[in-house]
């Protein structure tokens, strides 16, 4: 317990997590009508993807399940709909629903974890940069200038074809998810970097942090105890935006053919494999797929927008 | 005035080196450039005289040396699915991409300073509400699926507009442009709506939040003292001062539309850069892929000096600045 | 008598906030005359500016005038339209305002800023608007304002774009200047000099001028009278002399008592213990009531309103009818 070695002078101000809870952001959010629906979608959502093996009639990723006498059936509510499929099956006669189902998990997998990828990598580099300075600050700092300057699906691109051409095109799914995290992973840590580390420069200088210097504590334990805190609200609002960016970014890749493989399907690969029905008049195996991906992005950027301009009311 | 463009070139060329060993390393170290151009049975001493011929034998630098001045040349090697060499592939393509995404870019441009202007002076307005609501749809939806929207409601159900190519095009020197032509223009709009949507929702909050910061500004308020025209306030200084920035960022925008084009390019097989890149990264042909890596760092890295410098000309504050500094 | 350039009767102003209407001007009155220089003198927050800005029709939501009236030259203009009020300013009044480094459009060189304000208010052409542009140049102290008039703001020091700034204040030659801490933001060697200017040019067209400091150096030297604000009213207003000598009320003693040049002969300079309350926070009675030595049980129930003694109007119980007081805290 690193807690009892921890003198009280030393201890940093509340957490900004704290403080927000206790005071303005719990008041605009239960001002904000729009944003409790977004939060509800979002959890819905969330809740759908993580049941999806319950909620589901089949499972998508399994071919056995999936008969083609099946195919190409419109929704329920169309005068050719059959139960129990409620919005439709595909060319392979998989249920349209069931795969939204699915694949939403594996959207939401790959996004999480790539937010998560990203936040921690940009957070160490962004901790070590401000607290170390010097030639490693000016490193990695310039790192991240030339890296700002090209967009993030650029670099995800980018990445998947070095991959694929050192180890070939035949990547299993679950190699190509791993992938794809660490493809946005790699797009998306400069902003948490920048914004640590301009946090780590104005709080290294304040008393607290001199004062755990001085009963010696070790450079780690102050960083992450002590001035990581103070930087939690910006990352909290980077990450919240940066989810539905990681999101497009992966229904992107995949929709290019650069990710999630037929076999185990995401959204965006559900959408690509949908496209090619949309002239024969099979619209809803795009359709549905695409209204949950819109729906998923603009529930979570209503939550980082609201977030946003909660934290930093000088934006509004 | 002059080191301080100097100064940025210098930035620039740096930026294109850390590129250019990227794009190196890719070519060379990427899969096996030998085994991409022989075939599985082709025997080892011919495998070894193919790679002395390319030079994979030499020192890395002389390879790194060689590269970069071939590629400073436009000369970047041959593409396997093509055997053809890159920069004529690239030469084919780039007008394609250039035109649709400068036409984006205008689109975004003219719509999104209306749009962001009238939603920052009559901000409680229904209008400035649905903007507002259009630009959180703009971000939100990526823009594939926007593409996808497009093409069913204008080309599969109204028929009103063609889905996928470049439509006729006439040929000027090595430039191929399809806005001469009825059926180039009918398939430009869609791409470019498609492609220019999101920067628009970009440009419209921009503006909208630079305008609402400028209107807070002291020098606004003494326009108003001063018994100023609204007219003269809004239009005049406000607007003045809002597009500084705003073209700063649509500058340095513009070398993210060529990067998105390969979204809709694939959307709507264009027949550009951004299709070339991404069938290049489906087929594994390296030397498309550190070729067009480096033609867009080029396109980006001149497009930044060149805002860097523009930034300078449209600001006094900052022109006498620099040329004190220097 | 003639008619006072400025009049301003019971004049409130308040702000509608989350936490309720605050009230920034409570039912203030004074009268600015032709030629004069009222100073209106008081800690930040006590309402200076915002009567300035309430003069020239620029309160912002969620301000508004919410009693009262403005009479300029003894016409009303707190109640006129957008478009009339908008003719008016730069036209009939002038202002300064504080900061001359952010007044300025720094994207348009001065001249441009200067022609335009004349044109918007008369009908000369653009080359005799450039010539009366220069000719404000010259007469505020620009040196050059052939070549300085195509130079951009951020060209000046700090002392010239204020003169530029009150170039364009009387470039229509506005009955009233409102300046509103027009030396603040300056070097204290360049304070002076400003101050003078807009003394002069307030003598040499008959200007009245409405002086918003809180130097009570700068209003003794250039005021004809003063107002001394407290939380959003008027404490004392009279003339300049009567006040700095014999202040009546206990804040404006204090305040007179803080100023070093007058407090020579005193062995320390006067400190008013405590600090203004917010306008969220104003007590009951007199605002000043907390901070004040003088204060009997009548200054924290009722608010005292203001009572005529000579030349000063004071609003403070201590002067309510009983000489014997008024002596008394003398």
């Amino acid at each position: 317990m690193t807690d009892a070695l921890t003198p009280e002078i030393a201890a940093p101000p509340p957490g900004p997590m704290k403080r927000f809870v206790q005071s303005d952001l719990f008041y605009s959010f239960r001002r904000s009508k729009l944003t409790m629906v977004a939060a509800a979608i979002t959890v819905l959502f969330f809740l759908v993807a993580i049941f999806a093996p319950l909620l589901a009639v089949q499972n998508p990723f399994d071919p056995a399940q999936l008969q083609l006498m099946n195919s190409r059936i419109p929704p329920l509510w169309s005068a050719d709909g059959q139960s129990p499929f409620l919005l439709g099956t595909d060319e392979q006669g998989r249920d349209v629903l069931s795969a939204i189902l699915y694949g939403l998990r594996i959207s939401l997998t790959v996004g999480v974890l790539g937010v998560l990828f990203a936040s921690t990598l940009g957070i160490s580099l962004g901790l070590t940069a401000g607290y170390f300075g010097g030639i490693v600050d000016g490193l990695i700092m310039r790192v991240a200038d030339v890296q700002l300057t090209f967009p993030a699906i650029l670099i995800a691109l980018l990445i998947d074809g070095v991959v694929k051409s050192v180890f070939g095109n035949q990547l299993d799914a679950g190699s190509t998810l791993a992938v794809l995290v660490v493809a946005i992973g790699l797009s998306f840590w400069v902003q948490y970097a920048r914004t640590v580390r301009s946090s780590v420069m104005v709080e290294k200088n304040k008393d607290y942090v001199a004062a755990a210097q001085l009963i010696g504590l070790p450079a780690p334990v102050i960083m992450l105890r002590h001035v990581l805190p103070n930087a939690m609200g910006p990352i909290l609002v980077i990450a919240t935006i940066n989810l539905a960016l990681a999101v497009i970014t992966e229904a992107t890749l995949s929709f290019l053919g650069s990710g999630m493989p037929d076999t185990m399907p995401s959204l965006g690969t559900l959408i690509r494999i949908g496209n090619n029905y949309l002239f024969s008049g099979e619209w809803w195996i795009v359709a549905f797929p695409g209204i949950a991906l819109a729906g998923l992005i603009l529930a979570i950027n209503l939550l980082g927008d609201w977030l946003r301009d909660a934290l930093n009311p000088k934006l509004r | 005035m002059i080191a301080f463009a100097l100064r940025r070139a210098i930035q620039a060329i740096g930026v294109m080196l850390a590129v250019g060993v990227i794009a190196f390393s890719m070519f060379r170290f990427a899969g096996d450039p030998v085994s991409q151009i022989v075939s599985i049975d082709t025997p080892a001493a011919e495998r070894a005289q193919v790679r002395k011929s390319l030079g994979l034998d030499d020192p890395i630098l002389v390879q790194f040396g060689r590269y970069f001045a071939n590629a400073a040349q436009f000369k970047f090697g041959v593409s396997y699915q093509f055997r053809q060499p890159v920069s004529s592939l690239l030469e084919e393509r780039m007008p394609a991409t250039l035109e649709l995404a400068t036409c984006a870019t205008i689109f975004a441009l003219i719509f999104g300073i209306l749009m962001g202007v009238y939603s920052a002076l009559r901000r409680d307005s229904v209008l400035a509400k649905l903007f507002q609501a259009i630009s959180l749809i703009g971000i939100s939806l990526p823009t594939f699926l926007i593409g996808i929207l497009l093409i069913y409601l204008f080309a599969v159900i109204l028929g009103w507009l063609p889905s996928y190519g470049r439509g006729d095009v006439v040929r000027i020197g090595w430039w191929t442009t399809g806005l001469l032509t009825a059926s180039g223009l009918k398939a430009l709009i869609m791409p470019a709506i498609t492609l220019g949507l999101f920067q628009m929702t970009l440009i419209m909050r921009l503006v909208r939040a630079e305008m609402l910061e400028v209107l807070r500004t002291d020098y606004i308020r003494f326009a108003r003292a001063r018994g100023l025209t609204t007219r003269a306030i809004h239009f005049g200084h406000a607007l003045k001062n809002t597009l500084v920035p705003v073209i700063t960022v649509a500058g340095l925008q513009f070398g993210s539309v060529i990067a998105f084009a390969i979204i809709t390019e694939t959307v709507f097989q264009w027949p550009g850069m951004g299709l070339l890149f991404v069938q290049a990264i489906q087929n594994v042909d390296i030397p498309i892929m550190a070729a067009y890596l480096l033609v867009v760092s080029m396109i980006f890295v001149t497009i930044n000096l060149v805002v860097d410098i523009l930034y300078t000309v449209v600001d006094p504050r900052l022109r006498s600045t620099i040329s004190r500094a220097s | 008598m003639t008619e006072p350039v400025l009049s301003v009767q019971n004049l409130r102003v308040e702000f509608a906030t989350r936490r309720g209407v605050l009230r920034a001007i409570d039912d203030i009155s004074f009268d600015i005359a032709e030629g004069e220089v009222l100073g209106v003198v008081g800690e930040s927050g006590a309402g200076k500016s915002v009567t300035g800005n309430a003069v020239i029709g620029l309160i912002d939501p969620p301000g508004r005038i919410a009693g009262g009236e403005i009479l300029l030259a003894g016409r009303r203009i707190d109640n006129l339209p957008a478009e009339e009020m908008r003719r008016i300013r730069g036209k009939r009044i002038g202002m300064i305002f504080q900061d001359p480094l952010t007044s300025l459009n720094p994207l348009y060189k001065i001249g441009e800023q200067i022609v335009e304000t004349i044109r918007t208010h008369s009908s000369l052409s653009e080359s005799a608007a450039r010539k009366r542009a220069i000719e404000l140049l010259t007469e505020v102290g620009i040196p050059a304002p052939e070549k300085r008039i195509d130079s951009y703001p951020h060209e000046f020091s700090g002392g010239m774009r204020q003169r530029v700034v009150i170039a364009l204040a009387i470039c229509a030659d506005p009955e009233l200047i409102i300046a509103d801490e027009p030396t603040t933001a300056l070097d204290v060697s360049v304070q002076a000099q400003i101050i003078s200017l807009i003394r002069r040019l307030g003598r040499d067209h008959g200007t009245a001028v409405m002086l918003v400091t809180h130097d009570m150096g700068v209003i003794a030297e250039t005021c004809d009278r003063v107002a001394v604000m407290y939380s959003g009213r008027i404490a004392e207003i009279g003339p300049v002399q009567d006040v700095i000598r014999n202040p009546l009320h206990p804040y404006a003693k204090g305040l007179m008592g803080a100023i070093p040049t007058l407090a020579i002969e005193a062995d320390r300079l006067v400190q008013i213990p405590g600090s203004m309350p917010r306008l969220s926070a104003i007590p009951p009675g007199c605002a000043f009531n907390p901070r004040c030595a003088s204060a009997f049980d009548r200054c924290r129930v009722e608010r005292p309103e203001p009572i005529v003694c000579g030349e000063q109007r004071v609003a403070c119980h201590l002067y309510d009818g009983d000489s014997a007081a008024k002596d008394h805290a003398a």
